[in-house]
């Protein structure tokens, strides 16, 4: 990771509707360096458009998303995102990777010695020739992560990277998550999963229905919850 | 019943005996035919492609319209461009009327909306798909163009092959561009209106032969195309 920082990254009164009905409604969201910051909430409770709002993909109705000191459209360039569903090229796998990284304006040499370095990480060195949907489920997942690894970013926005994934294949994914952390990257990841959050968040950030009922120290919130739904939320118990 | 029979037989032996005015005929008509499928797809593929990726005002008028001149009449364009060419005609000064050029003209005016049509319905349904993931990525609408052309080659492949078979199979256009000139602009589908009428079956039917073998090269060779690009389903042995 080279250049300066680009965060932290704030949110600020984001909301969103849709054909008038609300479906983010005036949240404020820290992001801090070299921390893992978990959106967490039940299903529908708009996590996946708070990671999109953020990284871009979506303007909000109403509210600003900064990052420091810098434009959003160089911020981007820093960022990466990891989708709820992965999305690949029909191409091979190491195509796949080689086309990120060369949106980067990087040459061809360049990229291909990069998304070979990044299949290894993720295990898949030895799929660089398959084509990519030919993949199971939770090697497509590793390989939607080395094409965000090998882009180098700063901020990785990872949307529920291990919900349709079997515990084994879910724990591959933790470690790499893991692993970009220690590399000091700065990750900001959703997920409906308790467990999950527990294990690897930092800060935490509780959303249900469109509004980020509470927010901070994941170890605070985790066992000494302000409000009724987290309470409800933590002990199962809570429903859309 | 004779006659048909003897015709097939004489049809034949014209075409095992590489008879000179026959072979000459199919290669001119080739050549038109693959010179109007070229010049379309260097328009209509980029079209397409823009099509599908950008939304601006009076978007779904044009793709209607594209649509619509999908069944424009073969006649009414030789028409049109007999009036372009013809000595007091705009283009007038080009002299290309009843050449091989003006043929060209002519059939790629009518495989353009083709093969617009079809890569814009092609492409978009690629881009609702891909559009998060490659915006995430920093590739911008026009860069997205080429990865959609090359993600659907092989849809594509099939919408030109449905290009060529609609120009090697009209007459009414090149007909009126070209003349039907003896060893200058005859065409396949010339020679048989015209020979069929003078009572030459024999060259008649040898010509029909040649187009219909031409379909069915190209049909198979669109049906191979779909098989090799979708290897799981062969894995599974599922039936398309
Ligand atoms: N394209 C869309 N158009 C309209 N409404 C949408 C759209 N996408 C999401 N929504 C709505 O926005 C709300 C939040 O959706 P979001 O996908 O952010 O939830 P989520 O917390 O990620 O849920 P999940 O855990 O199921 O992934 C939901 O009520 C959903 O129906
Ligand atoms: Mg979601």
């Amino acid at each position: 990771m080279q250049g300066p920082s680009i965060l932290p990254l704030a949110l600020e009164n984001i909301s969103l509707q849709h054909e008038g009905l609300p479906i983010l409604d005036r949240i404020n969201m820290l992001v801090a360096r070299q921390r893992t910051t978990v959106v967490l909430g039940p299903n529908g409770a708009g996590k996946s458009m708070v990671l999109k709002v953020a990284h871009g993909l979506i303007s909000p109705d109403a509210g600003h998303v900064r990052w420091s000191n810098l434009s959003g459209a160089k911020a981007q360039t820093r960022q990466a995102m990891v989708f709820q569903k992965p999305v690949l090229l029909n191409r091979s796998v190491l195509s796949n990777i080689v086309h990120a990284v060369r949106l980067q304006g990087i040459d061809k040499a360049a990229a291909v010695h990069r998304a070979h370095m990044a299949l290894e990480r993720v295990g898949l060195g030895d799929l660089a020739g398959r084509r990519a949907r030919s993949l199971s489920g939770g090697e497509q997942q590793r390989l939607t992560f080395a094409r965000a690894w090998a882009r180098d970013p700063e901020v990785l926005f990872l949307d529920e990277p291990t919900a349709s994934l079997d515990p084994a294949a879910g724990w591959g994914i933790e470690e790499i998550i893991v692993e970009l952390r220690r590399e000091g990257r700065t990750v900001i990841l959703s997920t409906h999963d308790l467990a999950m959050a527990r294990r690897l968040a930092d800060d935490l950030v509780f959303l249900h229905r469109g509004r980020a009922l509470e927010a901070g120290a994941a170890a605070t919130l985790l066992t000494a919850p302000r409000t009724a739904e987290l309470e409800a939320f933590l002990k199962g118990e809570l429903r859309w | 019943m004779t006659d048909i029979a003897a015709g097939f037989a004489a049809a034949f032996q014209l075409l095992l005996s590489f008879d000179a005015g026959l072979w000459e005929i199919i290669a001119l008509s080739l050549e038109v035919n693959l010179a109007a499928v070229f010049l379309s797809c260097l328009i209509g593929l980029p079209l397409g492609g823009a099509l599908a990726v950008y939304r601006f005002r009076g978007r779904k008028a044009l793709i209607i319209l594209i649509n619509a001149l999908m069944g424009l009449p073969p006649v009414v364009v030789g028409l049109m461009i007999y009036l372009m060419l013809s000595r007091s005609g705009p283009l007038g000064s080009l002299n290309i009327l009843f050449t091989p050029g003006a043929m060209i003209i002519a059939q790629a005016i009518l495989v353009t909306p083709i093969v617009t049509a079809l890569t814009r319905q092609i492409t978009e349904a690629l881009w609702l798909d891909y559009r998060e993931q490659l915006t995430s990525l920093g590739s911008s609408r026009m860069r997205a163009i080429p990865t959609l052309l090359w993600d659907g080659r092989a849809a594509l492949f099939t919408a030109v092959l449905a290009g060529f078979g609609r120009a090697a199979a009209e007459v009414g256009a090149v007909i009126i561009v070209g003349g039907n000139i003896a060893h200058h602009t005859r065409t396949m589908t010339t020679a048989i209106a015209l020979e069929t009428g003078r009572g030459n079956l024999a060259l008649a039917l040898g010509l029909g032969i040649v187009l219909v073998t031409l379909a069915i090269l190209l049909n198979t060779a669109a049906w191979m195309v779909r098989e090799r690009s979708m290897p799981e389903a062969a894995l599974l042995g599922v039936d398309r």
